[in-house]
């Protein structure tokens, strides 16, 4: 480990309010929840920070409370009691995504807060709270505040949030009857790798029309994005239909908008060339992603 | 300028005490602090899954844990899987059918591994759920097809141990079946 232990410093709250003292204090604490992302930095010099903030100690920032309007998961959450809780099989592709974050010994420790806090631009779990139109709760001495997911996010690693608040729960409202979400990361291999698109979409269904599509990408622009413009084009247009005995690759998705949406992409979306993917595979898969969203909701039984 | 903190926790059964920076990783505590040097760094990111310990029954990377986080946690280590001289089933099973080579990320496949059969409960995990606990253990040596193997077999033995404790009593129950069936009159007979 190449950090210099001795100078750093790890402040331990004895409750929620504790921290937020803690936290508002100079100089200011680094959140520390799983520890997944950080101590890579660490182990690897690359931390400046030498004072930390010990999130494990509050019980406040735990557990996963139903509701119903939806569902408000602890910061402190762990990918691992995602996966498992019962209460989340209404948010697949949410408990998809906790399955595909590392391998288990990722899971086991990292966190959803953290996940949150550390603002990757490929955070697995981000595009499904976009798509889900989820919303963070904040604290500090000055008060609490809620925000919504997609304000979150202003600048590469940048957070609407200031540096003496805590994310505290993030709430997810159910989907509408017969609504189908899909998850899906695309990486070098299936596990443990960083993508080169992570993808989650959510069709809100109305009769035999899409009411409400919410589409939303990791790995395309500096920052987790919703994808407005290829959501606008699909807002309104039929759903796909199964035609009797066709195959899952080849339905008859209405394929004006689903061409449409790729387009639209372009306005959405500005991915990068860098070690892992180029940005015309990144956009070719993007566009790909909504045709297969659009096939799962054609193939899916309705209610 | 920070104090070094007072850990206690609980390593393969024993209570440790250790003092320690609060930062200092899990993975050099067991190595430096208790002399544990089976857990082994290999990448120092989370990525390799050769400093794998449980903590609280969980598969971790130790290389990532701070000694703060560890404290009051009941930790097993590669040397914490045998019970005195007698490997566990998995140990065995590696050893066995090659799921070793040269070693380094041994102890962090068994870890996981344990978790798994721990989850498992007496069920043989299928291939790809064994592929897929052990994603975050990266091997250069097995191939992995052998190391799926070894632990599909440990969870064998586990599950036909299991079967043959069981089997006394089942056995017992069958002989009053049978004691009760020819103490039954005859009355059939020609």
């Amino acid at each position: 480990m190449r950090a210099a232990l001795s100078a750093i410093e790890v402040l331990r709250p004895r409750g929620l309010s504790h921290a937020l003292e803690l936290i508002a204090s100079e100089p200011q604490p680094v959140p520390l929840a799983g520890g997944t992302d950080l101590f890579v930095a660490l182990n690897a010099g690359a931390e400046p920070r030498t004072r930390f903030l010990d999130l494990s100690p509050l019980a406040a920032l735990r557990g996963i409370r139903s509701s119903r309007e939806g569902v408000t998961i602890g910061s402190l959450t762990t990918f691992r009691e995602i996966r498992e809780h019962a209460g989340l099989r209404h948010l697949p592709a949410l408990v998809a995504a906790a399955a595909e974050v590392g391998g288990w010994q990722i899971q086991n420790r990292a966190t959803l807060g953290g996940n949150i806090a550390n603002a990757s631009p490929a955070g697995d779990a981000l595009p499904v709270l976009l798509a889900h139109e989820a919303r963070v709760k904040i604290a500090s001495v000055r008060g609490e505040r809620e925000i919504a997911i997609d304000r979150l996010f202003t600048g590469y690693r940048q957070l609407a949030i200031e540096r003496d608040e805590l994310i505290v729960s993030i709430h997810v409202p159910w989907p509408t009857r017969g609504a189908v979400a899909l998850f899906r990361k695309v990486g070098t291999r299936r596990a443990q790798s960083i993508s080169k698109v992570v993808f989650c979409g959510v069709l809100h269904v109305a009769g035999r029309g899409m009411e409400r599509v919410r589409l939303a990408y990791g790995s395309m622009a500096p920052v987790p994005v919703r994808a407005r413009a290829a959501e606008n084009a699909l807002e309104g247009s039929a759903l796909p239909a199964p035609q009797g005995a066709g195959s899952p690759g080849s339905p008859d998705v209405s394929e004006s908008s689903a061409a449409a949406a790729r387009r639209a992409l372009s306005k959405d979306l500005a991915p990068i060339d860098d070690i892992r993917s180029d940005r015309d595979y990144r956009m070719d898969i993007a566009g790909r992603l909504i045709e297969q969203l659009l096939r799962v909701a054609a193939f899916s039984p309705r209610r | 300028m920070s104090r070094p903190i007072r850990v206690t926790m609980t390593v393969n059964g024993r209570r440790r005490h250790v003092t320690v920076p609060a930062m200092k990783r899990l993975r050099d505590v067991l190595r430096e602090d208790l002399k544990l040097s089976g857990s082994k760094e290999g990448c120092g990111e989370g990525e390799c899954g050769a400093c794998s310990v449980l903590i609280d029954g969980k598969s971790v990377n130790s290389c990532l844990v701070p000694a703060a986080q560890a404290s009051g946690a009941r930790i097993v280590t590669i040397e914490g899987l045998a019970r005195g001289r007698r490997l566990s089933a998995l140990q065995r099973a590696f050893i066995e059918l090659g799921g070793a080579q040269c070693g380094i990320c041994t102890p962090g496949m068994l870890i996981t591994a344990t978790e798994l059969l721990q989850r498992a409960k007496g069920r043989v995990p299928g291939d790809q759920e064994v592929r897929e606990a052990l994603a975050g253990n990266l091997c250069r040596c097995t191939g992995y097809q052998k190391i799926v193997d070894a632990v599909r077999a440990a969870a064998r033995t586990r599950v036909s141990a299991k079967r043959a404790k069981a089997r006394p009593r089942a056995a017992a129950a069958r002989t009053r079946v049978s004691a009760k069936r020819s103490a039954r009159p005859k009355t059939r007979r020609p």
